[in-house]
């Protein structure tokens, strides 16, 4: 049997860029501050958790295609550089061959909404450098340009339990030796279409933005934080099955757990949304961890935070394991099992 | 578990066939009538009617007129209301090749799906009212639900009774391409025994701008590979294919149409709309898919070309073909159907497939006659008229925005 091992993480999250802050931001378990954003036409402001301006700007906001990307691009490339880290530049120098799977539910709707405003104000002046940047596998060209590589990348669409299936994706690259390396990201970007839709569902709902990412590898190196130990089928809601039945059938498929066990949840403890999830966990013998309480709800960013999170709990030693579990929120739940590495590099 | 796989790869890897195809595009819902549109070469476009495009360059599109009816599904009652423009036409492409396949309803049937924008026109509507009626909640929510693409998969999965998982690629124009290439590794691969694939686009006003102010569109009818080509017209439609390994269609008997023998995948970095002017990404694209198929590009006889009819595009993709087939190229027979049924985006690389498909069954070329001047940076023959021919393999180009290239080869059934 082949093994996979989570070579690189890399997170930009309301916390801040890089995974320090993500993983010191769950540590404290103080859930981060709330802004206002503006909505055109009220008064009062949607609050959402947005990523922080980064400390120092980034060295590839500096290059050509990236001069009218959106934020979302921004946080997408940060987060997969960061999990690459050198491979970055053995991709870059043609020496692996590096594919990109890209997961998101609402990709760049801020740009689909500017663009949608300036059709609708004047539909023969629609600005063509907008609309360019629409296209939910944007944000994947950018980083294919900035890192000069011509391989396979998907752009995957679906609720947050899309990022587990990127995983998979990039595990079958992998173990058809169509890659040498996969680096799967979650993204979402902040605008006031998307949190305000959000509230529509729940009245309370906060919107966050960002995104995570795992680079996974066959070589186990000496950067790997755990090993891909399994990912359940994805568990559709469909008009046959609802989300405790699918809930119920994604835990089923995951071990039952020991004290010395992470669990990280895709809920928020408590509401409505995570219900399902909070049955079929019941009686989960181990630690929990619930980044949405902390970082509020960014789909498949957040799924990919959970991940993170997990990898970096298992590197850590502080657990012998950790399993993420997705109940997304309108299509599928799906779960991932990630274990400490052993063996040697 | 989708990792490990439940089964390592085969030792040699899987033949792949098809054996359900369901279509539905400007010409009409199903195979009999699209069969007869392609090969005459009969274009479908007409004046928008489904958006205001009075301040628009271009006013034409292949748009569809849904049937009335819907085919017989497993949705309920209060689905079936809600249900989408998106969804219906789905809907009419799955029927079809459901049926053809003779396929039951399965727990855990694969559905890999290709889509640019889903049901972008409730998108649309939900922006406009958010827009222009800020207070007004009325609809909103069930806007928000089905204008996302995971919901025309949900309710795919629904009316068919599967329950997935489903994959949603969004490559730009070649996500229908990277779909049934995706589906096709997971068979080959022995991940699976069989899946659904596809890929789908409507017409709507977001996109339709998009491509007009980026001077992409052209007030006529489309001229791929023409030396005064101007711009692309758009489409919409949808396709399915239903696909199986082969011991497991020979297994229950299964009437095969087709098979499927190669994919290539690449990404093409030179810049998000425009193409690397000598085509190195479609040329990877087209050389990786042979590889896969184990064949050199002399044993290509037909290529369904992207041959969008932009300038940028067709002049690419003829050098990239020109250096691909190198000497073979004056052999080979190469057409764009979008001249019947328009860019159908996302749904392109699937409904091409299906196209493909029809020709190798019925042994004709899919002419392009809307072409006058064959632009001579094309070394390779256009069809330009309905031609019988003996063909045995053809190749299908897809190329998006973003670089995203995908190549699909089928060879003809026997």
């Amino acid at each position: 049997m082949n093994r996979i091992f989570v070579s690189g993480l890399g997170a930009v999250s309301p916390a801040g860029w890089g995974v320090a802050s993500l993983l010191s931001a769950l540590t404290g378990g103080k859930a981060v501050p709330t802004q206002p954003l503006a909505r055109p036409g009220w008064k009062k402001p949607l609050l959402v958790r947005n990523v922080p301006a980064p400390e120092t700007r980034p060295v590839f906001f500096t290059h050509p295609r990236l001069r009218r990307a959106g934020t979302i691009t921004q946080h997408m490339l940060a987060a997969a550089l960061e999990a690459l880290g050198n491979d970055a530049a053995r991709v870059q120098a043609g020496a692996l061959r590096l594919g990109i799977a890209v997961c998101t539910m609402a990709g760049s709707v801020a740009y689909s909404r500017r663009f949608y405003e300036e059709v609708l104000r004047e539909p023969a002046t629609a600005s063509p450098v907008i609309f360019s940047e629409t296209v939910f596998n944007a944000p994947a060209s950018h980083l294919a340009a900035y890192l000069g590589t011509n391989g396979t990348g998907y752009t995957l669409v679906g609720d947050d339990g899309t990022f587990l299936q990127g995983l998979a994706v990039a595990a079958d690259w992998l173990l058809n030796d169509q890659a040498d390396g996969v680096v799967v990201v979650g993204m979402e970007e902040m605008d006031w279409v998307v949190a305000e839709a959000m509230t529509m569902f729940r009245r309370d709902a906060i919107h966050s933005d960002g995104a995570g990412a795992l680079y996974l590898r066959m070589e186990k190196t000496s950067t790997a934080s755990a090993e891909l130990g399994g990912i359940t089928n994805s568990f559709l809601f469909t008009q046959n099955q609802n989300r405790t039945e699918a809930a119920r059938k994604m835990r089923a498929q995951l071990p039952a757990g020991s004290p010395d066990e992470l669990l990280c949840l895709s809920g928020q403890p408590g509401l409505r949304e995570a219900v399902a999830e909070e049955v079929a966990w019941r009686g989960w013998p181990g630690h929990r961890l619930a980044p949405k309480t902390v970082l509020g709800e960014a789909f498949a960013a957040s799924a990919a935070w959970q991940c993170v999170a997990a990898c970096a709990a298992v590197a850590r030693g502080e657990f012998s394991s950790a399993n993420a579990s997705v109940v997304g929120a309108n299509q599928q739940a799906i779960g991932a099992r990630f274990l400490a590495c052993t063996g040697p590099v | 578990m989708l990792y490990p796989p439940p089964t390592s790869s085969p030792a040699r890897p899987n033949r792949v066939v098809v054996t359900g195809a369901g279509i539905i595009t400007a010409l009409g819902s199903g195979w009999q009538v699209n069969a007869g549109g392609f090969r005459a070469g009969r274009p479908a476009f007409r004046p928008v009617t489904r958006f205001d495009v009075s301040q628009q360059r271009a006013k034409i599109a292949a748009e569809i007129d849904l049937p009335l009816e819907l085919p017989p599904n497993k949705l309920s009652a209060n689905t079936t209301r809600r249900l989408d423009r998106a969804t219906r036409m789905l809907l009419h492409a799955a029927h079809e090749a459901w049926t053809q396949a003779g396929w039951e309803p399965s727990a855990d049937l694969p559905v890999v799906l290709g889509t640019t924008s889903g049901e972008m026109a409730l998108g649309e509507k939900y922006l406009r009212q958010a827009i222009g009626s800020p207070f007004i909640k009325r609809r909103q929510p069930t806007r928000v639900v089905h204008y996302q693409v995971q919901q025309q998969g949900l309710n795919l999965c629904s009316a068919l009774g599967v329950h997935g998982p489903l994959t949603i690629i969004s490559n730009a124009c070649a996500s229908g391409a990277n779909a049934i290439g995706h589906a096709w590794e997971m068979l080959r691969n022995g991940r699976v025994e069989k899946a659904l694939t596809g890929g789908y686009d409507i017409l709507c006003q977001l996109t339709f701008a998009g491509f007009d102010s980026l001077q992409a569109l052209s007030p006529t009818p489309c001229r791929p590979f023409d030396a005064q080509r101007d711009g692309l017209t758009l489409g919409e439609g949808a396709a399915i294919l239903t696909l199986e390994t082969l011991p497991h269609a020979q297994h229950r008997g299964a009437e095969i149409l087709g098979e499927i023998t190669g994919y290539g995948a690449a990404t093409d970095t030179h810049h998000l709309t425009q193409p690397h002017p000598e085509g190195n990404a479609a040329l990877a694209a087209m050389t990786a898919a042979c590889l896969s198929a184990g064949i050199s590009p002399a044993k290509i006889d037909y290529v369904n070309a992207h041959g969008t009819a932009t300038p940028h595009n067709d002049a690419t993709e003829a050098a990239a073909l020109n250096r691909w087939a190198g000497e073979h190229a004056e052999n080979l027979k190469v057409s764009s159907t979008k001249t019947v049924c328009g860019h159908l985006l996302g749904g392109a690389g699937a409904v091409e497939a299906v196209i493909c498909l029809m020709a190798l069954r019925g042994q004709w070329l899919p002419p392009q006659a809307a072409t006058a001047t064959p632009d001579p940076a094309c070394h390779f023959p256009i069809v330009r008229a309905p031609a019988d021919a003996q063909i045995e393999t053809a190749l299908s180009n897809s190329f998006g925005f973003g670089g995203a290239n995908a190549t699909l080869i089928f060879r003809r059934w026997t």
